[in-house]
């Protein structure tokens, strides 16, 4: 079980971390700036093993890798969101943050409230609810099986 | 059964006789772009990952353009990382400070029509304005095609838009993508190809067409293709092979949809705060008080742009308790601008000049703003906090209205 952290439809990049902590030379120098626009207690108040749910459109504009990258660094367990831009999609399963979309599942739960979710069944489940979840395309879930693009191009061996 | 522009470029690239919406491809990548914000990360991943080298150096183009001129000590830093990583891999095409990327890779010669290029930023979309395929991706991936050469990629789906006929004087490209943005939403064309044509798209300028292919990932697309013509040729100093001049969308092409304009209809418009998809007519939010105006960025610092605002400006001045920054987009069009008058027209004017690059854009230097502060840019994006503390109102619009919105000290459709 993990804790909901709901945001809105449209949530962009620059919101999730903004241009100007880029420069930090870590993630773990910038994880503190997660959402800090929007919820600054947001880094102090998740755990590991917390859900962050968004609406439509869940990390558009900037192709910045810090955004899944910082959410995954404060121990954010997945990304669930009605949709999501793809550069955010692609650069979430390249670090290994898993992102599942669920249609219903962001409007019938609130902020605060406890969730969990089961990738290989591709189920969220929230207030005694169920919610199924799109799974990814395949060649996208054998990355993250495999932990994201690093551990899975180093399984290759024809470079 | 027919294809549309990015179906032809990838069957081309991949050596298949054709691919269809879905299909997962590996493609050969022609050109790839690092910026100096990313370049420390893409070097970790490139090192994590084991590579030594990358697979073709003169496919490899860094260019320096965020943090250029510096405006905080640790901006350097990322200078030091970016130079070790050219002389480590024998780099030859880098850019210190001749522009902004975007502007660079087409201007330079760097894409040419059919190419596939990646690039470390979002606007990567740009390039789709001579023909190639080209989107944003991040350092981690962009890592892996340094050492491979090569990524996987998802055949999009393509929506067609159609404008025929004349534009009125008074609107400019960047008009016709933030309607566009708006019919669609902020994500009516996420995974999806947009392919531009009709007597309109004919008529356009490249500068022109880069605007539209620039803002093309506000409303989520992966890429904007613009079949390559003689103004293409032209602008990339080339001619157009066999493959290049096929790069038209096939009459029994499958398109998701199509969205077809009437040119004489469009108006001046802005995208209001803080969703580039929040689209009103300019006449509408007449008199609205301003701070700042920001003339520049990948989306509209180009020749053609800083000609517009100064025919606007010519004789006129920036209203006493207004800004306006222009920053050229490129070294090369400073020059251009320099050579035929229009800075100094926009100096006598009261402008601010900055040197090329993406200055107030992505909101780290050339003019901040705080709280309570209002900004008429004609940049992409409008997001909370972007040029500055996010209680700043962003409105987006072309360099034509930008230009009479400087000189009234407030919002004016009066151009």
């Amino acid at each position: 079980m993990g804790k909901i952290f709901k945001f809105h439809n449209d949530l962009d990049t620059d919101q999730i971390i903004a241009s100007q902590y880029l420069l930090l030379p870590t993630i773990d120098e910038m994880k503190v700036h997660t959402f800090e626009s929007l919820d600054p207690e947001f880094p102090a108040r998740v755990k590991p093993g917390d859900y962050v749910v968004g609406g439509e459109n869940f990390g558009c504009g900037s192709s910045r890798e810090q955004a899944p990258a910082v959410l995954k660094a404060l121990g954010v367990q997945a990304v669930v969101a009605k949709s999501f831009a793809r550069i955010f999609y692609r650069n979430a399963i390249n670090i290994g943050l898993p992102v599942i979309v669920c249609k219903e599942l962001p409007e019938a739960v609130q902020d605060g409230e406890e969730m969990e979710l089961s990738l290989t069944e591709g189920i969220a489940k929230s207030g005694g609810r169920e919610f199924p979840c799109t799974k990814l395309p395949e060649y996208m879930q054998q990355i993250l099986n495999q932990g994201g693009l690093i551990a899975s191009l180093n399984r290759r061996s024809d470079f | 059964m027919g294809q549309t522009i990015i179906e032809k470029i990838i069957a081309h690239n991949s050596k298949a006789d054709s691919v269809k919406p879905g299909d997962i491809v590996t493609v050969n990548v022609d050109r790839v772009m690092l910026d100096d914000i990313m370049i420390p990360f893409i070097v970790d991943k490139f090192h994590e990952m084991g590579f030594t080298k990358v697979w073709d150096p003169d496919k490899v183009v860094l260019i320096y353009d965020h943090l250029v001129p510096a405006s905080q000590q640790d901006d350097t830093r990322h200078y030091r990382v970016g130079d070790a990583f050219v002389k480590e891999c024998a780099l030859t095409h880098v850019h210190r400070s001749d522009g902004i990327c975007h502007q660079l890779m087409t201007e330079a010669g760097y894409v040419k029509p059919g190419d596939v290029v990646f690039g470390t930023d979002s606007h990567t979309t740009t390039y789709g304005c001579v023909g190639a395929f080209s989107t944003g991706i991040g350092y981690t991936e962009m890592a892996a095609i340094l050492g491979t050469g090569n990524l996987w990629v998802k055949v999009p789906e393509t929506i067609r838009v159609e404008i025929e006929g004349t534009l009125p004087e008074s609107v400019m490209s960047k008009d016709v993508i933030l309607r566009l943005i708006g019919d669609l939403g902020a994500d009516g064309a996420t995974y999806r190809a947009l392919e531009f044509t009709g007597t309109a798209i004919d008529e356009m300028s490249v500068a022109s067409r880069m605007t539209i292919a620039n803002m093309a990932i506000e409303a989520g697309a992966k890429c904007a293709l613009f079949s390559p013509d003689e103004k293409t040729a032209k602008y990339c100093q080339t001619s157009l092979d066999g493959f290049q001049k096929s790069l038209r969308g096939d009459e029994d092409a499958h398109y998701l949809q199509v969205i077809t304009y009437q040119a004489e209809d469009f108006v001046p418009v802005m995208a209001c705060p803080s969703q580039v998809d929040k689209i009103r007519k300019v006449s509408e939010l007449e008199g609205t008080v301003i701070d700042q105006v920001f003339i520049g960025s990948c989306t509209n610092g180009r020749l053609e742009d800083l000609q517009a605002a100064a025919k606007v400006l010519e004789g006129k001045t920036v209203a006493p308790f207004v800004k306006l920054i222009v920053t050229p987009a490129s070294r090369k069009v400073y020059e251009e601008a320099l050579a035929c008058g229009a800075l100094q027209t926009l100096l006598k004017a009261g402008a601010i000049i900055t040197h090329p690059g993406c200055g107030l854009c992505c909101g780290r230097t050339g003019g901040i703003l705080c709280d309570g502060e209002r900004v008429v840019a004609t940049n992409n994006r409008n997001f909370l906090g972007r040029m500055g503390t996010s209680k700043v109102e962003i409105y987006l619009a072309s360099p034509a209205v930008a230009a009479a919105c400087a000189a009234a000290g407030k919002i004016t459709a009066r151009i």
